[in-house]
């Protein structure tokens, strides 16, 4: 199993939810977050008073997967989540040890 | 229109006998007289609870709107519990304190506990409503008043400390000079009997003056919020400041147009000037900010507005609408550059810049009605003979400009002096800012034990 990480444009949150549906997996968590990598932030002034904000509203996808379908997954994701441009975010992938279905103690891939 | 209806009805009361024609007389009389007060009446208490507006959702909006989301709920108890503090104390002292007849400098003690205001008009304010309409709607100045200086000391102080400093600064300064100003008898008063007559329609020199320049001595006095101005202090919702903007725009026809104390022509001129003023001055400056920053930002506006809504206060009732519109739009530049430019330079952190737009538009409006008061607007005030007289410099009177510039000047000298001694007494008594582990977690959690925002209820 492999834990899906993906920081996204807020605006391709909709377009990757679609992309993922289309490939039957709809199960995942999204978190609203801030931060930047390499997008410069932009500057707001109130009543002359300068601040540079660089920590930038973005939206983080979570998902647990299968071995055998990862791939298929991050194509569909970043193909969804791409504009081309600086900022459109980054996707980590970790190893999953242990995944358990509260509702009926389902261990491993049949909990996903 | 009364001038018809008595010709017409002594026509039809010639048949009859004299004795019939003047009972009728007097009953027309009577009922004439009711009429006027019935509607200066409805008006006014309109106009009281218009200013009350002013304070209630407008302050505290435009001012909690303008802080961090920690200090949301304690900067709206700042204006709202003086709607509680200064009316009880307004009932004690305040009213008589202001508006019996005293000395030059402060009313005596007739109208202490209201004794004697009722519901018979008094007739050196104001005779066709009762002195009790007349007393509720000065009290609401006496609120909104206060309320301005917490811009200054905004996101620091303590809450025990506020509310002493609310009470002293009501008697040491608001009620002498509302006194000095508006009270029968009192040093600047232009109509019932002052040395240096000063032309202030509904409180420039008496609210705003008083209120901004207060406000820079405890943003002097307090020092600065922690971590200002390194620390990202962003306003936390413009958009409840933009309803509280909005809030004081509509109230502030009460304040105004009230002042006239009747629903009078004087009323509407007032309302048009107040109505003007502000427009001027949210499009200066917007302007000016536009070209200097590249763009104009919707709190510029907003603060653009109640710039010109406190330079027109004093001059309300004495100008036309084109010196309205001019007298907004310099108050709109002036006062961007007094929280921009002046206070980066000297580096006070008045937070929501009460002493840049209160103080700056207060000092400019009072200065700028000597220009403009015109008998053209405000024929009430006539020598011996009863011929009106000149009011400012446009009606060939220069020299009332040097009345407002007193007039100003012992505004500032009872802000600094007054405030000076109200901030040492409180922080000998009970303390004026709460502790830095306090300023961190907020006044909402640290005075009140609450936060404003609770997504997850």
């Amino acid at each position: 199993m492999k834990k899906i990480e993906a920081i996204i444009q807020p605006f391709k949150m909709e377009p990757v939810k679609e992309a993922l549906k289309n490939i039957g997996i709809d199960g995942m968590t999204i978190t609203e977050v801030r931060g930047h990598g390499r997008q410069k932030g932009h500057k707001e002034v109130y009543r002359g008073q300068e601040y540079n904000v660089d920590l930038l509203p973005k939206i983080k996808v979570e998902l647990v997967v299968t071995d055998a379908r990862l791939n298929e997954i991050l194509t569909a994701l970043t193909t969804a989540a791409r504009t081309g441009k600086i900022g459109d975010g980054k996707v980590f992938v970790y190893d999953v040890a242990e995944a358990i279905r509260i509702r009926n103690d389902d261990r491993g891939e049949a909990a996903l | 229109m009364k001038v018809w209806t008595l010709l017409v009805f002594s026509v039809a009361a010639m048949a009859q006998t004299p004795q019939s024609v003047d009972a009728k007389l007097a009953a027309l009389d009577t009922a004439v007289k009711s009429a006027q007060s019935a509607g200066d009446n409805a008006w006014m208490l309109t106009s009281a609870a218009l200013v009350l507006l002013m304070t209630g959702p407008g302050l505290a909006l435009f001012y909690s709107g303008l802080v961090r989301r920690k200090n949301v709920l304690g900067t709206m108890m700042h204006s709202f519990i003086l709607m509680a503090v200064i009316t009880v104390l307004w009932a004690l002292v305040g009213y008589s304190l202001v508006f019996a007849e005293g000395s030059p400098l402060i009313g005596d003690l007739r109208y202490v506990f209201l004794r004697g205001v009722g519901i018979a008009p008094n007739p050196d304010y104001a005779a066709t409503i009762p002195q009790q309409t007349y007393m509720i709607y000065q009290l609401m100045f006496a609120i909104i008043t206060p309320g301005l200086i917490a811009g200054a000391f905004a996101e620091r102080m303590k809450f025990s400390g506020m509310l002493l400093f609310t009470v002293l600064w009501a008697l040491i300064v608001y009620f002498p000079m509302a006194h000095m100003v508006w009270g029968k008898g009192g040093l600047l008063s232009a109509s019932l009997g002052g040395k240096f007559p000063c032309f202030d329609f509904a409180g420039g020199t008496v609210v705003h003056i008083t209120s901004g320049v207060s406000a820079l001595v405890c943003a002097l006095y307090l020092g600065k919020r922690t971590g200002y101005p390194h620390e990202p202090m962003k306003p936390h919702s413009l958009v409840l400041s933009v309803i509280g903007a909005c809030l004081l725009w509509v109230g502030w026809f009460g304040f105004n147009a009230g002042s006239a104390l009747a629903a009078s022509g004087l009323a509407t001129s007032a309302f048009v000037a107040t109505h003007f003023g502000a427009a001027a001055a949210a499009l200066g400056w917007i302007f000016v900010e536009w070209i200097r920053t590249g763009k104009p930002s919707v709190l510029g506006a907003i603060s653009g507005c109640v710039a010109g809504l406190v330079a027109i206060t004093p001059a309300s009732g004495f100008v036309e609408p084109f010196p309205a519109l001019l007298i907004g739009f310099l108050a709109g530049i002036v006062c961007y550059f007094m929280v921009t430019l002046v206070k980066q330079k000297f580096g006070y952190d008045d937070s929501l810049d009460a002493f840049g737009v209160h103080g700056a538009g207060g000092t400019l409006g009072a200065i700028l009605t000597g220009f403009f008061a015109t008998n053209a607007i405000n024929d009430s005030f006539k020598d011996s003979a009863g011929k009106t007289l000149p009011l400012g410099w446009v009606d060939g009177n220069a020299g009332q400009i040097i009345n407002q510039l007193i007039g100003t000047a012992i505004a500032w000298g009872l802000a600094i002096v007054g405030t000076l001694v109200i901030l040492k007494i409180c922080d000998a008594v009970t303390g004026l800012r709460v502790t830095k582990d306090q300023e961190i977690d907020g006044l909402d959690l640290s005075q009140h034990g609450e936060e404003g925002y609770f997504f997850e209820a």
